[in-house]
């Protein structure tokens, strides 16, 4: 057992199925020499050369376009886009190609694309984006989003081991600022929610940096018992703990970090109205980003992204209700 | 402009029968009644109804996958565009298999998923194609990444036409491709047309200049002579498997018929339709064949009672479950890569290694 930032557990996830998988390599802008915009493979080239850690030429569509293609002849690809803003030019590629493979062809898909999301340090509109969502509505494309040091490694190995196109959102704002104990070796993650902190009166559904701040904001509101469930994958989306949470706890609060409209927390408000329904005590709320572009300065990006203000005070509402 | 381009560059790339066995030369043109015939069957299908959505065919343009399709080897790998079928045929898909196909059969490559063209039999090595048709180069140009990553002998080819030249991912792949020096083949089908547009509103350059500026080879073929085509191709490949980098084919042809369908292309001027009728594929290589003694009108008989054979079986073949419309969206075991597939050429065949 390891303590290591979250960045630290991608960069040993990455480095332990380059040294397990001859069929690993890693492609990016940027990645080699440089070792990443946020260096997380600092070094590797040194270890695995340039054929394995690539330097790509600056194309987003043409770096997850050639990962299909090494893929389906047996390589095992992992595409870092330097911000997940950017895989809006290799869209095309992950959804109508890779997405659809499988279903049309039998062909399977395994390529890993890293997501650097979102926002709360000045990243401004193109810097900041939580795409997740554009990826639960496109058929064929799995969707992971670690909140812990520990779960950023297991579910980047599961994601490398995994048949399928798998996103892996990274946030951004967690890669220095969590630490946790992370277990040696390779350990696969399941794509399944975990309890972050159990309760009884009131749950907030969460993943990725929105867990931190779901904690943080619901540590003690006047005693309550207050559930935090960490969804930590999105497709698949775990159901059945989401329903088994809202049995417990009868009132929910959903938060995204993503824009409101469609986001994933969309998806888990459906879900518990058509399938959870008798067990609530209370109308399903949801704190999210509003539908804007993230702005730049610090008082206007703080005034958008759900803040732990924001979710203690939708807390205290739903209690009292 | 369009006019000029139109023209195939003479003498840059001639027919020439050095690599071809008479086996080989007859081959090529059974692929390519295949092909036509296969095609002529699936249009009264479709008129009939049996064929839902719309329909697309490569009229005009067998010589252009029979003949790169021929100079691939087994463990090549091909990106198969909506034109190309005779590229199918030649890697051994059976013609039950492309008419249940076009029918949305179960029994279709895809078992309905997909429609028309919309194929690759992933166990002879080919990817079907998407609709967003340059998208296919980055693929090929991946898998051409991981040959010389792999260091393996190797190579792989898509096709793409006129209106691909415009999109992003040509430029991209060819840039990628021209970087990395990679194993692959492009083959610009140049038919004239992309849906409605001309030349000249697609590109301000002859495309095959493109190759250059990218650093690799190109050069323009006759695309309505199947023999021209494989020997650019061969030669593409062999320079791609000894480490030469991509090239560039462009393969100068028409697109006798529309789009797809639905289409009277009645933006076609019929000077332009009768000209290029006089260089028809399939003719031409019937008359080269047909010098050289042999039996044109067997082999005619011959491909149309497998092509009766097959449109029997596969209009007797069921539809697919619906019960089964949301099952495979995710592999659910070992992802298993692309197979090899079937290579024609004698130089590939079993008969020739021995």
């Amino acid at each position: 057992m390891a303590t290591l930032t979250y960045l630290q557990a991608i960069s040993a996830g990455l480095r332990d199925e380059l040294r397990a998988d001859e069929r690993v390599l890693v492609m990016g802008e940027d990645i080699g020499v440089f070792g990443g915009a946020f260096k997380v493979t600092d070094g590797f080239i040194d270890e695995f050369g340039p054929d394995r850690v690539m330097d790509t030429p600056l194309a987003e569509s043409g770096i997850i376009g050639t990962a299909i293609g090494a893929a389906v002849v047996g390589m095992r690809p992992v595409c870092e886009m330097q911000f997940a803003d950017f895989i809006s030019c290799g869209f095309d590629q992950l959804v109508n190609v890779a997405g659809k493979m499988h279903y049309r062809q039998g062909l399977a898909v395994p390529i890993t694309v890293r997501l650097p999301s979102g926002g709360g340090f000045s990243g401004g509109p193109f810097h900041s984006q939580n795409p997740e969502a554009w990826f639960m509505h496109s058929p064929g494309i799995k969707v992971v989003a670690p909140s812990t040091a520990e779960d950023a490694k297991g579910l980047l190995h599961a994601a490398v081991r995994d048949p399928n196109p798998v996103c892996f959102m990274e946030h951004k704002h967690l890669y220095r600022r969590i630490k946790g104990d992370v277990p040696e070796g390779i350990f696969e993650t399941p794509m399944k929610a975990r309890v972050a902190r159990p309760g009884t009166d009131l749950v907030v559904i969460a993943y990725g940096a929105m867990v931190h701040t779901a904690l943080e904001a619901t540590e003690d509101i006047d005693g309550a018992s207050i559930e935090v469930l960490d969804l930590r994958s999105l497709v698949p989306l775990d159901e059945e703990a989401i329903l088994e949470s809202v049995a417990r706890c009868s009132k929910v609060i959903v938060v995204d970090e993503a824009n409101q409209m469609c986001a994933a927390g969309a998806q888990v408000a459906a879900l518990i109205a058509e399938k959870g329904f008798e067990d609530l005590d209370g109308p399903v709320v949801r704190v999210a980003t509003p539908d804007v572009p993230i702005p730049f300065s610090p008082p206007l990006e703080q005034a958008v992204l759900p803040s732990v203000e924001r979710v203690k005070e939708a807390c205290r509402d739903l209690l009292a209700y | 402009m369009a006019t000029h381009m139109a023209e195939p560059a003479a003498g840059e790339t001639e027919a020439t029968t050095e690599n071809l066995t008479l086996e080989d030369q007859v081959w090529l043109l059974r692929a390519m009644l295949l092909m036509r015939g296969l095609e002529e069957r699936a249009m009264t299908l479709y008129r009939q109804g049996k064929v839902p959505g719309s329909f697309y065919d490569g009229f005009g343009q067998e010589a252009v996958s029979a003949g790169a399709a021929f100079a691939m080897a087994p463990e090549d790998r091909l990106c198969i565009l909506h034109r190309d079928l005779a590229a199918h045929i030649i890697r051994g898909v059976t013609p039950e298999r492309i008419l249940a196909q076009y029918m949305g059969r179960a029994a279709g490559i895809t078992a309905g998923r997909d429609g028309n063209v919309h194929f690759g039999d992933r166990n002879l090595g080919c990817v079907g194609m998407v609709s967003m048709l340059p998208d296919m180069m980055l693929i090929a140009t991946g898998m051409a990444m991981a040959f010389k990553l792999r260091g393996e002998r190797r190579c792989a080819l898509t096709w793409f036409g006129d209106g691909s030249t415009s999109r992003g991912d040509f430029h991209e792949a060819m840039n990628w491709a021209g970087v990395q020096k990679l194993p692959v083949v492009f083959v610009l089908e140049n038919n004239q047309y992309a849906y409605s547009t001309p030349l000249d509103k697609q590109f301000a350059v002859d495309p095959v200049e493109r190759a250059a500026a990218y650093g690799f080879a190109g050069v323009t073929v006759d695309g309505n002579d199947v023999e021209a085509m494989f020997e650019a191709t061969r030669a593409a490949r062999e320079r791609a498997i000894g480490g030469g980098g991509p090239t560039l084919i462009e393969a100068v042809t028409m697109r006798m018929h529309g789009h797809a369908a639905h289409d009277d292309m009645k933006y076609v001027p019929k000077e332009q339709v009768e000209e290029w009728r006089k260089r028809d594929p399939v003719d031409r290589q019937e008359k080269r064949l047909g010098d050289l003694g042999v039996d044109i009108e067997a082999l005619r008989a011959d491909v149309k009672a497998e092509i009766d054979a097959a449109a029997e079986t596969a209009l007797s073949s069921p539809m697919p479950d619906p019960a089964g419309a949301v099952d495979g969206v995710f592999c659910e075991g070992e992802a298993e890569p692309l197979g090899d597939g079937v290579a024609r050429w004698s130089g590939f065949s079993q008969k020739a290694v021995a």
